[in-house]
């Protein structure tokens, strides 16, 4: 298999090309309430991959007609900024940003407690600053930070992240290169930590012990930004009372 | 591995709650610990998910970033952030937004519009077809008093409460609801305190709407922000005390004496 551009070997004397271990994250950066305007905000990134998420709501929804009188609704909307790529990607939605935003719903709809704002609708916008594959994982933690940030009754928190075949060997948190030329590309989200898996995209071709393998990689995986997540929203009000 | 699969596929509610009978009731978190949606609050029966709280099994987690409260056997969170959600017999500042020929639609500052009806709002006897802008127009702000909400969050106000009124004049500041108490202080305490330092009068609607009026209202301003800033932490009177004499001492200022004398009169103190 030669691709153009593609590098030789993705992983070289036991360390990726990025010299992590193979279940290593990138760096994790994580904020909360970072935009001003919005009800709730988070921040996520993975390396070089910049997610911001902005919730607004619940609020009043119009046309009416989408109006559901037992529950809220929710919106969600991916979007990656042009200047994200390293070749410039025409803003507003595509083909893939639809996608994404339905599987981001999909999962975050399984945490909120939508009975409590019948008529309403809780708008989620994801924006990509900065793509280096992983990017549906940040946004999507981003979105679950945002989401609590706004006060927005949840079961718990949803963390997600990428597992991935690159030369052979499972590992964790796919970046650039490794997702261009990798051999296989997962992505998974799990609520609050547990094995509730409640996303779950897999590109490529694996055995069935392999996946397992995989999967159970990327549970524990979520459980540690589960984790990242709740500290950064209760470290912010701790902060202060100190 | 397989195993793990079908764990997954069949963790349900109903297969759950048979397997964990033997649970002892404990509480985990404490009272005012600040914690995340998910976070596990009390194992066991014996404790109750209060708002804020559900329970999922045989244990009670929290809904919101919040602060914990206990009373009793219920499990409370308070949220940190979010809308106002309308309950009757909350006092709220209304915007009248719109006018439809027997009643205003008004913006109390959450995901529901409320209406006031001309019968809730007008004591006198409103001529079928007459003018209701007399009394309220498009673009006032009112105190008011909500009458109802049903299922389906349709909201009325009333105006027939001693506390209702139009607001004229002062400033309006938009703070979080679920900090609304701690604006107003356990028994009007702190609401007590900036009157009496800026000359302030304040009143707080439960939706997160706070009018001032009188006296230093940029201090008074200033008082409430820091108030909403600081709204999950303890000794707040006293720090907003310290501020305000603080504030007041730097720029020279003694409280409004004339101020603090008419709010007296307007609440009938005055001879007491």
């Amino acid at each position: 298999m030669s691709k153009i551009g593609a590098p030789e070997k993705l992983i070289v004397n036991g360390k990726r090309l990025d010299g992590r271990e193979l279940k290593d994250f990138r760096p994790i950066v994580l904020e909360s309430g970072n935009l001003k305007r919005a009800l709730g905000s988070g921040l996520f990134n993975f390396g070089s991959t910049h997610a911001i998420a902005a919730v607004y709501g619940p609020r009043n929804l119009h046309p009416k007609w989408m109006q559901d009188p037992s529950r809220a609704v929710l919106r969600c909307t991916y979007t990656m900024a042009p200047f994200s790529t390293t070749e410039r990607s025409r803003p507003g939605h595509s083909r893939r940003s639809t996608e994404i935003s339905k599987v981001v719903k999909e999962a975050l709809s399984q945490v909120i407690f939508f009975e409590e704002f019948p008529k309403a609708v809780i708008d989620i916008f994801i924006e990509i600053v900065q793509a280096n594959a992983s990017t549906r994982c940040a946004g999507l933690n981003a979105a679950a930070i945002a989401l609590a940030d706004a006060g927005i009754p949840m079961r718990d928190l949803v963390s997600c992240c990428s597992v991935g075949k690159i030369d052979g060997k499972i590992a964790l948190d796919m970046a650039g290169l490794e997702d261009n030329f990798g051999d296989v590309d997962i992505a998974v989200a799990t609520v609050g930590g547990t094995d509730k898996v409640v996303l779950l995209q897999l590109d490529g071709i694996l055995s069935k012990e392999e996946f397992f393998e995989a999967i159970d990689l990327a549970v524990d995986g979520c459980a540690k930004i589960n984790d990242m997540q709740k500290k950064v929203l209760v470290e912010k009000y701790r902060g202060e009372e100190k | 591995m397989v195993q793990f699969v079908l764990r997954s596929c069949l963790l349900k509610e109903g297969k759950n709650m048979v397997e964990l009978k033997t649970v002892k009731s404990e509480l985990v978190a404490k009272e005012r610990d600040i914690v995340s949606p998910g976070d596990l609050l009390a194992r066991g029966l014996d404790f109750l998910p209060g708002s804020g709280a559900y329970r999922a099994g045989q244990e009670i987690k929290s809904k919101y970033l919040g602060l914990v409260k206990t009373k009793d056997r219920l499990v409370i969170v308070v949220p940190l952030s979010g809308v106002y959600i309308p309950k009757s017999g909350d006092g709220v500042i209304a915007f009248i937004e719109d006018m439809q020929p027997t009643f205003w639609i008004t913006n109390i500052n959450s995901p529901y519009d409320a209406i006031l009806q001309v019968g809730e709002a007008v004591s006198e006897y409103v001529e079928q077809g007459a003018d209701i802008s007399v009394y309220y127009d498009i673009g006032e702000v009112i105190y008011a008093k909500v009458l109802d909400v049903t299922r389906g969050k349709q909201v009325r106000l009333t105006m027939n409460d001693y506390k209702a009124k139009k607001l004229v004049g002062g400033r309006l500041l938009t703070i979080t609801p679920s900090k609304v108490p701690r604006v107003i202080g356990k028994e009007g305490s702190m609401i007590e305190v900036i009157r009496s330092k800026t000359g302030t009068m304040l009143t707080v609607g439960q939706n997160g709407l706070v009018w001032l009026k009188g006296g230093y209202e940029g201090l008074a301003t200033k008082a409430v922000l820091m108030i909403e800033k600081e709204a999950h932490t303890e000794g707040l009177t006293d720090r907003v005390t310290e501020f305000l004499e603080n504030e007041l001492a730097a720029a020279g200022l003694k409280p409004p004496a004339a101020e603090v004398k008419m709010i007296k009169k307007v609440r009938g103190e005055e001879n007491e």
